[in-house]
């Protein structure tokens, strides 16, 4: 194979000297994944998509934005408005940065629901983790460039909690800052950050995330491996390559993400104010706190666990914790089992339960907190470190009763539904006559 | 398909309803409409008249709004433009910022934003042009501030009610005193325009304030039109592709089973 290509012109040419067929085989017309990835297998390529969009919008607004506080806030309004099609590029940025949130949100739910986390992916699980936390990082930074007030006071109230760090905690902020407060200084350095160090890092890390995927190879809803069963000449029976058909496939994912995406573009962009904020279309002003100072949306969940805590440097290791526990999820789960679909009813409702955590956590954190509220926080919060807890005790002990695995792939919740509705019409019709033999 | 509708309308409802304040003032509702030109057109004239001589719209230029408004450049530069600035100029008032300071006691805020800065969260994303049209019609006679007025909307706002020959001052409205009758503690609920006393009718004026508010929603972001008609082609297009795109997806994946 690989020889004909060698013989062969431009290709043969470029392979003899740089490894295109090499690469183009094992990445993705040789790559085989399972054949059974369902609606949760579009977000990795999304977020690949997202991240692309990002890049190129970000490079084009760079063109005429102006890193600082005097005109800052007036070149992101001349980009609205004096340039062609800037407002455009702005939004899909704007846009694009709340839905690399969405998407990587779901993409890590995947993770949890089928344990794409477990041996032997730790090390991948721990790479996307590092992904997630680089790209919160780029997100705070590139908050603050429009400098509205809603970017001043949100950066001052986060480069704040590094104060609360022990013995250097001043020295701390104010050598992150550049200044003693949020000022000109910190624009240009969160710029800078934002533009290139961030993205650079970001790009490096989806790479590793890649080789490191296509190293182990794709788990799958039903959490089994396919390369159990192979066919004489060593591929997986359950693989199909990833070019065509995942290519082709995730072409689909990618436009009806596009969909959703141009409706918040064209007809809302400030998304009902929760993407672009009321309070950002207000300059920067660091005489006057607003009223009530909220993270956007996508740092609310963690905002809240900060907030619930009454002490300022517990909350602190209350946030990190929460972010930091995630990493661990390889070594505490320790099921019998990969997928939600064979997991014991434990797992399940413990999982539901983060899941109803995480969301009440994150209305909580873009609300001005009241003592009722608190408590709420605080319970939300014990469910969100319960659930590791729980994992933990439940699988380490071999509490779970998991179903048995099947050997092969199977298609899913679409033909396991009427499989399970039959399953009790039998139940049903076994147990009636019992109840009439009494009689 | 389902799973992703349900939980994307869970993600984005539920820091939407964080918006809710518990204001308890009720604001009027403005409606207003961008399709209307003529409106667009008498907005802009009362504001360049009522307005600019205190508020800039510092990131709109004259051109601009000729180009979106339907006036054209001689016609902007005849009527709107006072103050000598050239076509491509910004909307800025000639006043003094240290004037402005030392004559009114605050600096007045630039309006290019107040539409999108007082929009509310959630399904409250109108309520900007709904404040101020709110504010502009509530303004009543108050005696114990330095402008003779004040306002339901800003309490204490240090602007004057610069409309007062054409709505005339309205009498504050009190809620009815309930326990002790204190009159200090009177509370205003409401303004009532007294009849006759402006050179505009309750009407008129109300029109002519909704024109100031539809001018001041163009101004907030004077792409908002052309946005949200470029949606439905690029929209069009999407739901084509996806169409193309998953027929072709069917005939890769025939082979799969």
């Amino acid at each position: 194979m690989s020889g004909d290509a060698k013989a062969r012109g431009l290709r043969g040419w470029i392979d003899a000297r740089f490894p295109f067929t090499k690469l183009w085989e094992e990445h993705a017309a040789k790559y085989y994944a399972p054949k059974n990835f369902n609606f949760w297998y579009y977000f990795g390529s999304l977020a690949i998509f997202v991240l692309v969009l990002q890049l190129f919008t970000g490079i084009w607004l760079t063109m005429y934005y102006k890193p600082s506080a005097e005109h800052a806030f007036a070149s992101v309004e001349y980009i609205m408005r004096d340039v062609h099609w800037g407002w455009l590029i702005r939004y899909l940025h704007s846009t694009g940065a709340s839905a690399f949130f969405i998407v990587i949100y779901l993409h890590m739910f995947r993770g949890l629901l089928y344990g794409s986390y477990r041996k032997p992916r730790e090390l991948l699980w721990l790479i996307g983790m590092a992904i997630y936390a680089i790209l919160m990082a780029e997100a705070f930074f590139g908050y603050l460039l429009p400098w509205g007030q809603m970017s001043y006071w949100g950066a001052q109230v986060i480069t704040s909690l590094f104060g609360a760090v022990p013995g250097i905690g001043e020295k701390l902020m104010i050598w992150i800052r550049g200044d003693y407060t949020v000022s000109d200084v910190t624009l240009n350095r969160f710029f800078a950050l934002h533009v290139a160090a961030m993205p650079l890092l970001l790009v490096l890390l989806v790479v590793v995330h890649l080789m490191a995927l296509h190293e182990v190879g794709s788990n799958n809803p039903d959490g089994i491996d396919i390369k159990r069963h192979k066919d004489a000449n060593g591929i997986p029976l359950d693989g199909i390559p990833f070019h065509p058909y995942y290519t082709v496939k995730d072409m689909v994912g990618v436009t009806v993400f596009l969909i959703v995406f141009a409706l918040v573009v064209f007809y809302s962009p400030t998304m009902l104010g929760l993407f672009l904020e009321p309070e950002n279309f207000e300059p920067a002003n660091p005489l006057k706190t607003p009223e009530h100072i909220a993270p956007v949306w996508y740092f609310t969940p963690f905002y809240s666990i900060l907030r619930c805590v009454p002490d300022k440097l517990w909350g602190v290791v209350a946030l990190a914790a929460s972010i930091f526990v995630l990493f661990l999820l390889p070594w505490l789960d320790r099921g019998r089992v990969r997928s939600v679909r064979y997991r014991g009813r434990g797992f399940k409702i413990a999982l539901a339960l983060f899941v109803i955590a995480v969301l009440i956590l994150g209305h909580l954190g873009a609300k001005p907190p009241t003592p009722g509220r608190n408590l709420v926080a605080r319970s939300c919060a014990v469910l969100y470190f319960g659930y590791f807890v729980f994992l933990w005790v439940y699988t380490f002990f071999d509490l779970e009763k998991t179903k048995p695995e099947p050997e092969r792939v199977t298609n899913g919740s679409v033909k396991w539904i009427p499989q399970w509705i039959q399953w009790q019409r039998l139940e049903k019709a076994k147990r009636e006559p019992e109840r009439v033999s009494p009689k | 398909m389902k799973k992703l509708a349900c939980l994307l309308v869970i993600l984005l409802s539920v820091p939407g309803l964080a918006g809710a304040a518990d204001e308890t003032l009720r604001l009027m509702d403005v409606r207003t409409d961008l399709s209307d030109k003529a409106s667009l057109q008498r907005g802009a004239k009362y504001f360049v008249n009522y307005c600019l001589g205190c508020h800039s719209l510092k990131y709109l230029r004259y051109q601009r709004l000729g180009q979106d408004l339907d006036i054209p450049d001689e016609l902007v530069e005849k009527y709107l433009i006072w103050d000598g600035s050239k076509i491509s100029s910004p909307m800025t008032s000639a006043m003094r910022l240290e004037d402005a300071d030392n004559w009114l006691g605050a600096i007045p805020m630039d309006l290019t934003l107040a539409i999108r800065r007082h929009s509310g969260g959630g399904l409250r994303v109108g309520r900007g042009a709904d404040w101020v049209y709110t504010y502009l019609n509530t303004f009543y006679r108050d005696d114990k501030t330095p402008t003779g007025v004040n306002n339901l909307v800003i309490p204490n706002a240090s602007m004057p009610h610069v409309l007062w020959r054409l709505q005339g001052i309205p009498e504050p409205v009190y809620a009815r005193a309930e326990d002790d009758g204190s009159a200090k503690q009177r509370k205003v609920v409401g303004v009532k325009i007294p009849e006759g006393g402006g050179a505009l009718s309750e009407a008129e004026y109300h029109r002519m304030t909704r024109d100031i508010v539809n001018f001041l929603v163009y101004a907030s972001e004077p792409i908002q039109s052309a946005r949200k008609a470029l949606g439905l082609p690029v929209l069009l297009f999407l739901i084509v592709f996806l169409a193309i795109i998953y027929l072709l997806k069917q005939e890769y994946w025939k082979d799969v089973h």
